[in-house]
């Protein structure tokens, strides 16, 4: 029981600023709790205040006004649905669509809406006005009741954010945002680069954070990621939406794409007048380094067009100069510091491994990355499309370094677990986009002359033989 | 080495893979003074892995090579010692995000089997996680035991030898997850609900039969578990080759059109071959037969007591 004792003392309650994740029916939102904030779920909107305070896991019903009340923990179940199901019809012969099954008329529920009505009162009114609902076979009123306290029944569940929840909550409501990548796809990309405490991961992502927040996650504060990016800064939202401790992040590191040459080559210029004066020397095509640099000169132009000589104001304005420029040298100076430790990590070129999941072409992305991975690392790469990583696995071949490399997609399908009516679900995900995996190797000297290169191609190339001529007859 | 932390060099009692080529591996356990016959000739355990990097390519006596890779829990699933239908990368990777897995996730599993998800487990709730499993069958049980040892994540696991069913997973309110996969499964939903925590936890179920599965659901659903899911996922590796295909003489043409512009408009290589025109298509095909059914995967969430 020692554990139990363990277990309350870290469950803390829902309180402001936590990330969390609303769940009704099978529709998620992950939202950060603001007092007095308005949130809109699913055509609902109402006020989290309430929440703050109790226990993640806990179920709320919304009431008049958008306040959250704590449903009763007394499980309502069928209980709607069992007294009436007694009486039911065999099949549907007699059941006539004629339109007019249902006494309420869309005006009576709007009323009983507005009484303030209970969902499940709700639910019953429509059972007892529907002419049709004692002749329809058992399942089908179970259904009918499932479809009604769906629409009625607004029961809302706030949880803890997890992989699980935001990867299905993206796939659901934003798959654009995160290149289509399906869950069981990330929980692949996750297990096949043996993503665990303690390593040093490579990361490149433009799924809006959820692939660095679900290495992170996997990680749990131990070792280190560091995160590319490209264009002006890294995207995290899906990451914050995970509501780590403050620890996770100092495990953090970003570096921007555009010095990984220059890294490579050992001619990063990270002294603190080295990274000033290239600011200055290349201020438009180092867009990375300096975009809000750019932003402010834009903005402060305006300004000092405007012919206003007052001396007092101009003293103003010469302070407030002093100060934007002081600002602007502790930024400087943080950022060289961030991309001074993120260099130091890349430098030693031993990283535990390597996840790509991004919109950009996964070739030269792959190519260019891995040679910060250590020898007997694996690494996986996500597309959307397969062609993309075709071209990878043939150029990765030709360059050796890397073995066992698969590509590979997923199949998933849900299924209905019902009394007699078990049966896969009808609708389902198309695909989830693809995965080109495998395990670094150290890069031979002379491995274009080895006779054994070709070994692990040899019987593709074989198969291709014994295809080629088939084809030939055959047409 | 060790399965849930990685190494640079390799020394004396580590477990390594050696990678002999297209989906051909052997795990060996290394001893000063032993040897390893392969394919390509005699490994010396002394003279040819203590002190080399991991991923080092390793030169057998006959001059072929080969690499030996560090051990992960998905290399180890395709070498272990089989002593039971295991379960795959696959399954693993969504049983493990399903139940939220993450390092100091407290787990309970059953049956321990050849240890294949276990290992996978361990490498995640690693270093402040515990894996209780449960093998009911006394040899399995304990060569499991031996296997934690030898990869060294024995601290972080506790095998029993019971009947999971009857006497449950010895342990009450620990667990963040529960993983079954043993015949009856609805046999032990008693038990797994009270091996995890008050505050709830997940669980999932494996099992290769609908039936099975129905009941499972059916004992979910009577013991209070919600968000009851079942799926199924499968993996289609597809095999990237070059396919030469032919293209078709039309004969002449007036204005004479080559053939082998044909080919360049297609936008494809083509294959300097005289007489006969063609193009190579750069494309991936699945394989002619796959897994098509491992098992579905019940998942359910245990709310707070």
């Amino acid at each position: 029981m020692a554990e139990c004792v363990n277990d309350s003392e870290t469950e803390s309650p829902i309180s402001y600023g936590d990330y969390i994740v609303l769940r009704r029916g099978d529709v998620f939102k992950s939202v950060q709790i603001e007092q007095k904030q308005k949130v809109i779920f699913e055509k609902q909107w109402f006020f989290l205040d309430n929440a703050v305070g109790q226990l993640y896991g806990t179920m709320f019903e919304i009431e008049a006004g958008g306040s959250l009340k704590l449903k009763a923990v007394k499980r309502s179940g069928n209980a709607a649905g069992n007294e009436d199901s007694k009486e039911a019809g065999q099949d549907n012969r007699h059941i006539v669509d004629d339109g007019r099954s249902q006494k309420l008329t869309r005006d009576d529920i709007e009323i009983l809406k507005e009484q303030g009505l209970k969902g499940q009162e709700i639910v019953q009114q429509l059972i007892d006005n529907s002419t049709t609902f004692k002749d329809k076979t058992e399942f089908a009123q179970e259904k009918y009741i499932k479809k009604k306290k769906k629409k009625y029944e607004s029961d809302i569940k706030v949880l803890k954010p997890s992989t699980r929840l935001l990867a299905m909550m993206y796939h659901g409501r934003e798959p654009g945002k995160i290149c289509h990548l399906r869950y069981d796809t990330l929980a692949q990309m996750l297990t096949l680069g043996n993503i665990h405490a303690g390593s040093k991961i490579i990361v490149f992502e433009t799924c809006a954070g959820l692939v660095l927040g679900s290495v992170m996650e996997r990680m749990g504060g131990y070792g280190s990621v560091i995160q590319m990016y490209a264009g002006g800064g890294p995207t995290r939202a899906g990451m914050e939406s995970f509501g780590f401790p403050s620890h996770f992040h100092e495990t953090l590191h970003e570096f921007p794409m555009c010095k990984v040459n220059a890294l490579l080559a050992g001619t990063l210029e990270l002294s603190e007048k080295d990274v000033d004066s290239q600011a200055n020397k290349n201020g438009q095509s180092d867009s990375c380094q300096e975009t809000s640099g750019v932003l402010e000169e834009k903005s402060s132009k305006p300004q000092s067009m405007e012919v206003s000589l007052d001396p007092e104001e101009e003293m103003k304005r010469a302070r407030l100069r002093e100060q934007r420029a002081q600002e602007k040298k502790v930024k400087m100076e943080e950022k060289r510091k961030k991309l001074a430790s993120a260099a130091a990590q890349l430098e030693g070129r031993n990283a535990d491994g390597l996840v790509i999941a991004s919109r950009f072409h996964p070739c030269p992305v792959l190519l260019g990355m891995l040679k910060f991975v250590a020898p007997s690392r694996p690494f996986v790469v996500y597309s959307q499309y397969r062609e993309p990583l075709i071209e990878c696995y043939t150029k990765l071949r030709e360059q050796g370094g890397a073995i066992s490399l698969r590509l590979t997609d997923s199949w998933l399908r849900h299924y209905q677990v019902l009394p007699n009516r078990t049966h896969p679900v009808l609708l389902m995900s198309g695909g989830g986009g693809y995965l080109l995996s495998g395990m670094t190797v150290a890069a031979g000297t002379s491995k274009s002359k080895n006779p054994q290169k070709s070994e692990e191609p040899a019987a593709k190339r074989l198969k291709l033989d014994e295809i080629s001529p088939s084809f030939r007859s055959s047409t | 080495m060790s399965f849930v932390e990685y190494s640079e060099f390799i020394q004396e009692g580590d477990v390594v893979i050696i990678f002999l080529g297209h989906e051909s591996m052997m795990p060996i356990k290394v001893q000063s003074g032993a040897q390893t016959q392969t394919r390509y000739g005699v490994i010396r355990h002394s003279s040819d892995l203590i002190g080399q990097r991991f991923g080092s390519k390793v030169t057998c006596s006959k001059g072929g090579w080969v690499y030996v890779l560090h051990p992960t829990p998905e290399l180890w699933t395709v070498n272990l010692p089989h002593r039971t239908q295991i379960l795959y990368t696959t399954d693993i990777a969504n049983i493990t995000l399903m139940l939220e897995l993450k390092p100091g996730s407290v787990v309970c599993e059953s049956g321990t089997g050849s240890g294949s998800l276990s290992h996978a487990i361990l490498r995640t709730i690693a270093p402040t996680g515990h894996l209780h499993t449960v093998e009911f069958h006394a040899q399995r049980a304990e060569k499991a035991i031996e296997e934690f040892k030898e990869h060294k994540v024995s601290h972080l696991v506790t095998v029993r030898n019971q009947d999971v069913c009857k006497e449950g997973f010895g342990v009450s309110d620990v667990a963040d997850a529960v993983f079954l996969d043993i015949p009856s499964p609805w046999e032990a939903v008693t038990h797994a609900k009270r091996a995890l925590k008050h505050k709830g936890g997940r669980l999932c179920s494996f099992s290769p039969c609908i039936e099975q599965v129905q009941r499972t659901c059916e004992a979910l659903l009577d013991h209070g578990f919600e968000e009851i899911c079942t799926l199924e996922v499968l993996l289609r590796v597809h095999d990237v080759r070059a396919v030469t295909m032919p293209i078709p003489d039309f004969g002449p043409v007036e204005g004479s059109t080559d053939i082998t512009q044909m080919a360049s408009n297609l936008g494809q290589e083509e294959v300097p071959n005289a007489g006969n025109a063609s193009v190579i298509c750069r494309t991936a095909t699945p394989p002619r037969e796959m897994a098509g059914h491992t098992g579905y995967l019940t998942f359910a969430t245990k709310p707070r007591d």
